[in-house]
Order: structure tokens, then sequence, then C-alpha cells
């Protein structure tokens, strides 16, 4: 009898070992679709963002280019007391300049937490464009449904340190493997944004969700809509747009 | 009487000398920071310690001129605070240096403005002058130091809109500061208005509207008279009658904004206990006199009761004469105290030379206060001390025995 219970003690065990794992092989292989859909070698896109703050809104209009995950570079189209701002990042550094001063800025340190132009984004969640399966680990934690899409949850654990969120909770279209709804957490627990991501599309071989709305959990705004207009991957990008030249 | 004199000239002046020091510690706050009365949106008073410019008031100019209107004797004085950061170029224009700053953007260019008064302006300038023109601040001399830089030399202010965009405005530097508190001298700039309001798209727009009372030091019972009446709809204009209740301004006195009513309340308990103390001392000292005046007058005593004088009436003359010197006394010393408390008042004790580095927090002028109290406070030592010296020396009169006294008075 002894022997039968732990015969069979030993059978669950394995097989609660075996299910995790297959769990978070399958999160990982969730977590790679994901990349494959929303990374890329370079891509140029044309955006909006609409702010929308405790007593207006505004729009803000933007042009924006990026190779691999170290260079971008945004150009600020409207309004008009915007036009004309570029930021800059390469590697881990951040350049902002204005007409208005005729001055390029750096942004670094804790000033990269500040939001950009008042909006629910941070420098540092427009700078960070790793791939999710560079920095996070992964596990199914939950199979749902959300506006009326199958969705797998994923929770996302920061393997490095040098992460803006070490949490993220993340309801993947289980079709179409593009986030439909993010949570970013801080160590303690404190849920710091949610991002909701609408009309995924179909863009070259890809699915890339159009538009989000941002929403920074400690602000009181009525979040941030952010559109793009217009994108194309993977399409030749001139050397001199990564440059600081390229700012005035 | 000199003594008397002396006594009451000593606790009117000491009064308003400790009144003076004290309501100079509430009303460095109320130059600084809130006002006697402040005027705010009701959203921006909720948040008011983050200086929520995107919730701030609009109208400005139709509410100041209701303010005006409504509150004639009271001087306002619209203010923008933001937190920004400063950026400091080398010869090419990129970033040399940079820090986060606080500022203040406060009616320095107005004609017969307050504010630079208010800031102990142009006192606490170390280094350069006060701006001049626009585009001209003021930057803590300290935040100067660390980034090498000084009068005529040009930084950029990066901050947000009030509706959030970005802001970049180059300043030049007319002059350093000194805070005289820590954090603010790590980081703080001060400007005029206008170039606040160009910078941080606020035309016709401020964080606050200070009010000062026509008082020299803080009186809450006539802040909250005023803020009664503004509620009850005077000041508050018609321009801003539209918008929305979350916007609408809402007045606040000092008292009653973050911390304050507590610093009152240790203003008041420090100041009333000194002011016990001394005028505890100096009753001593009074009673002191009128006792041994008493005493002196032993003898006297003794042979007017030998002359068959009444011992009552001796007690009570002796009381009666130690309410006429007492008051006369008083009255002397309460005179002369106030004339030195106006004179003083008004020159004010400039201890500027004194202080090795004058700063915006320490005024180097201190004044003592003029309030209704100095009238009456020197009559407590110089009236009731004499009276109860007097009273406590004169009970021997009833104890003298007739058998000894012509004894004692060697007849």
């Amino acid at each position: 009898m002894k022997t039968t219970i732990l015969l069979f003690a030993l059978i669950l065990f394995t097989g609660l070992l075996t299910l995790q794992a297959q769990e978070q092989n399958e999160a990982l292989t969730i977590l790679e679709k994901v990349d494959r859909n929303l990374s890329a070698q370079n891509r140029i896109f044309e955006s909006s963002m609409t702010i929308h703050g405790r007593r207006t809104s505004r729009t803000i209009t933007s042009k924006s280019w990026s190779r691999g995950e170290k260079e971008a570079l945004t150009e600020y189209l409207s309004p008009a007391s915007e036009a004309g701002t570029k930021m800059l990042k390469l590697e881990d550094q951040l350049w902002i300049y204005t007409p208005s001063a005729d001055r390029t800025i750096q942004i670094s340190g804790h000033m990269l937490r500040q939001s950009v132009m008042g909006s629910d984004l941070s420098y540092e969640d427009m700078m960070d464009d790793r791939k999710l399966t560079e920095v996070y680990s992964a596990e199914v934690v939950a199979r749902d449904t959300l506006g009326g899409e199958r969705v797998v949850v994923l929770q996302l654990t920061a393997r490095r340190g040098d992460v803006a969120y070490p949490v993220q909770k993340m309801w993947i279209d289980a079709e179409k493997f593009v986030p439909l709804r993010q949570e970013m957490y801080a160590r303690s627990g404190q849920l710091l944004k949610r991002v909701d991501l609408f009309e995924v599309r179909r863009i070259q071989d890809r699915w890339f969700p159009t538009r989000m709305v941002y929403r920074d959990m400690l602000k009181t705004g009525g979040g941030t809509e952010f559109t793009v207009s217009s994108i194309v991957f993977d399409t030749q990008i001139p050397e001199h747009i990564f440059s600081k030249a390229s700012l005035r | 009487m000199i003594v008397v004199s002396l006594g009451a000239l000593l606790t009117v002046f000491l009064y308003s000398w400790v009144k003076g020091v004290m309501g100079d510690s509430i009303e460095m706050s109320s130059n600084f920071d809130t006002g006697d009365v402040k005027v705010v949106t009701r959203a921006y008073a909720r948040q008011a310690d983050q200086y929520p410019n995107d919730l701030a008031i609009l109208g400005v100019d139709t509410l100041l001129e209701a303010l005006k209107a409504g509150f004639p004797d009271m001087d306002w004085a619209p203010r923008i605070r933001f937190g920004a950061l400063a950026d400091f170029p080398d010869s090419l224009g990129e970033t040399r240096g940079q820090g986060p700053v606080a500022g203040w953007a406060v009616d320095l260019l107005g004609e017969g403005s307050r504010e630079p008064e208010r800031f102990n302006l142009p006192a606490a300038i170390v280094r350069g002058r006060m701006p001049e023109s626009r585009g001209e601040v003021l930057l803590a001399e300290n935040l100067a130091s660390r980034f090498d830089a000084g009068p005529g030399d040009s930084f950029t202010l990066f901050g947000t809109t009030m509706e959030g965009g970005f802001t970049f405005v180059n300043y030049t530097i007319a002059g350093t500061v000194r805070f005289g508190a820590t954090g603010l001298d790590r980081g703080a700039v001060l400007m005029d208005l206008q170039d606040a309001r160009a910078a941080f798209a606020m035309e016709d727009a401020a964080g606050e509207i200070l009010g000062f009372l026509p008082v020299f030091h803080y009186d809450d019972r006539m802040a909250q008279e005023v803020v009664s009446r503004f509620q009850a709809g005077a000041g508050s204009g018609d321009g801003i009658s539209g918008q929305d209740q979350e916007y609408a301004p809402v007045m606040i006195t000092l008292g009653r904004q973050a911390g304050m009513a507590e610093m009152l309340v240790y203003a008041e308990a420090i100041s009333g206990m000194l002011i016990f103390l001394f005028v505890l001392a100096m009753s001593i000292v009074l009673w002191n006199a009128g006792l041994l005046g008493g005493l002196r007058r032993y003898t006297e005593f003794g042979i007017r009761i030998a002359l068959g004088e009444d011992k009552g009436h001796i007690y009570r003359s002796l009381l009666w004469e130690a309410l006429v010197i007492g008051s006369i006394g008083s009255i002397l010393g309460t005179f002369v105290g106030v004339v030195f408390v106006y004179i003083f008042h008004h020159v004010g004790f400039n201890f500027s030379s004194m202080m090795q580095q004058a700063s915006m927090l320490i005024p180097g002028i201190m004044r003592p206060a003029i309030t209704p109290a100095i009238y009456y406070i020197g009559f407590i030592p110089g009236v009731l001390s004499m009276l109860l010296g007097n009273a406590l020396a004169g009970r021997g009169i009833y104890k003298r025995q007739t058998s000894r006294l012509f004894n004692e008075l060697e007849v």
C-alpha cells in the first residue's frame, strides 16, 4: 500500500513538473511570437498622440525612424508649438532639440522617468524597445477572453535589473500573438501603468496593434491615446538619420 | 516711580519685540508661499504641494480686478510655481551640466510691485543685480556655482507647459541669490511672471493669487473675514462664474494651508511663554520694589499709629499711593515704550551687517510688532505688582502693638 502511495505521489510530482515545464515553454514560445510581431530590424512610422489631460485634450503628430532597439529619431510635426522638436535616442542616451531655443539638451538619470509632453508615457517607455524575451521570463497564469478574443495571460518577470517595470502582466491574443492589454507593476506590486491595444492589423507579414491607450495609474488624467497612422517595417533608413547632426 | 516707568517701558518693548520676531517667521511663510490668503482653483488646492499648473486659474486679469475692487485695502499678487530642468550649455551649445530647479515666477518688473521686497530682494543678491528686463532671472548661488555659471551667462529652462507640451526657453542670469534653505539653494530660480507665462503657455493664467492683508503681521481673524466675504461673492468677479466648479477659484487663509495651523499654534505658544516669563520676572522686580518701599516706611507707619491714625486708613492710603505711583509710572513707561516701538517698527533693527550671509529666508531687518496689547501690557507689572508688593509690606501695620510701639520708637 505504502509503495503504491509513494508511486502515485512520484507520478503526480513528475506530472506537475512536466506540466510546469510545458507551460513555461509555451509562455516562451508565445513571447517569441509576440516579439516577431512587434520587433523589427528597423521601421518608419507616423503617429498621433492624443493626451487627455484633466482639463483639455491635445493631439501631437510625429514621424519616427528606428533601427534595432538602440537607435531612434522622432520629429514632432504638429501642433505648431511643438513642430520641429526632435528626440534622438542613441544606445541609452536621449537628446532633445527644440528650434525655439535652438538647443540640444541631453535627458538622463531620473528625468527619463518624467512624462513626455504631459502624456502617460515616460521617456523610458519610449526608449525601451528591447525584445521581451531578452528581458523577461514568462509563465502562463490564465486563459481568458478579452474584447471577444481568446487570450493567454502571461506574467512576465524581469531577468535583469535595468528595466522600468520589474513585473508585467500581458493579455495576448491566442491567435494573432499580439498583446491586447498590458499591466506594468513596480517591484512592490503596485500597478504603475496599463495599456490597452486595439485595431490589430496585418502589416507586411505581421500583426500589429495600431491604436494603444496608455494610462499612468499614478496620474488622474484621462489617459493617452497613441495611434499609428502609417508604418513600414524593415526598410532602408539613411545612416545620417541616427546622428546628432540630424537634430538641427 | 522711575523704576516702575522703566519696568513698564521694558515690558512694552520686549513684548512687542517677541511678537515681532515670531510674527516675522509667519510673515516669511506668507511672503514666500502662502500669502495671508491664497486664491487657487479647487482642483489645484487638493494637490497644492505639487504645483499642478495644468489646474491653474484662468482669466486671472478679470479675477484680479474683481479682487482689487472687492478688497481694495489688500495687495494681490499672482504667481506661478513650477519645477523644471536647468540646462547649462558649453561653447558649442551642448549640455555641459543640468539640474532640477524649483521656480517662482512673480511680478519682478512691474511698476510699484512689492514682490521684490517680499522676497527680501535685492539684499539677498550675492552676485550681479536684479533683473531689469524680460528674459533675465535670478538663480540660486549654489546652483550657479555648481555649474560654474554667473551673471551674464545663459542657460535653458526645460519644462512643461500648462497643457503638458515641451517648453525650452533660454534665460540670462541677472544675478545669483542666497535663499537660506538648503533645498532651495541647491536649485531654485526666480523669474518675472510675464516670462513664466510666455514659457509655460499661461497667458492670463496663474497657479495662485496671493492676498496680503493691510497689517504688518498675519491676523487670522481678519483673513477668515476676507474668506467669508469672498465666499459670499465679494471679489469673485463675473468672468469666472461660468467655470466648471472643479476649476472655480477658492480662497484659503494662511492658517488653513498645509502645516501652517501647527506653525501658528507653535509661534503663539512660544511667544506666549516668552512673554509670560518676562512679565513674571518684571512683576517680581516691581513687586519687590513695592515691598521694599513699604518696609522703608515702617517707622513712618509707627509714628502715624502712635498719633492715633487708624491702621485701616494707613493701609488703604498705602495702597492708594501704590496705585497712583504704579499708574503714573506705567503710563509714563507705556508712553515711552510705545513711542520706541513705533520708531523701531518704522526704522527696524538692521542686523544684516552682523550676518555674514544675508539670505531671502533670513530677513536682515527685524521690527517690533504693534499690537493692541502694547497699550496695556506694561500695567501688569507696573500697577498690579506695585499694589501686591505694597499690600504685602503693609500687612505689618496690623501686627504693630501699641505697647511695643513706644519702645520701638524710643519714646
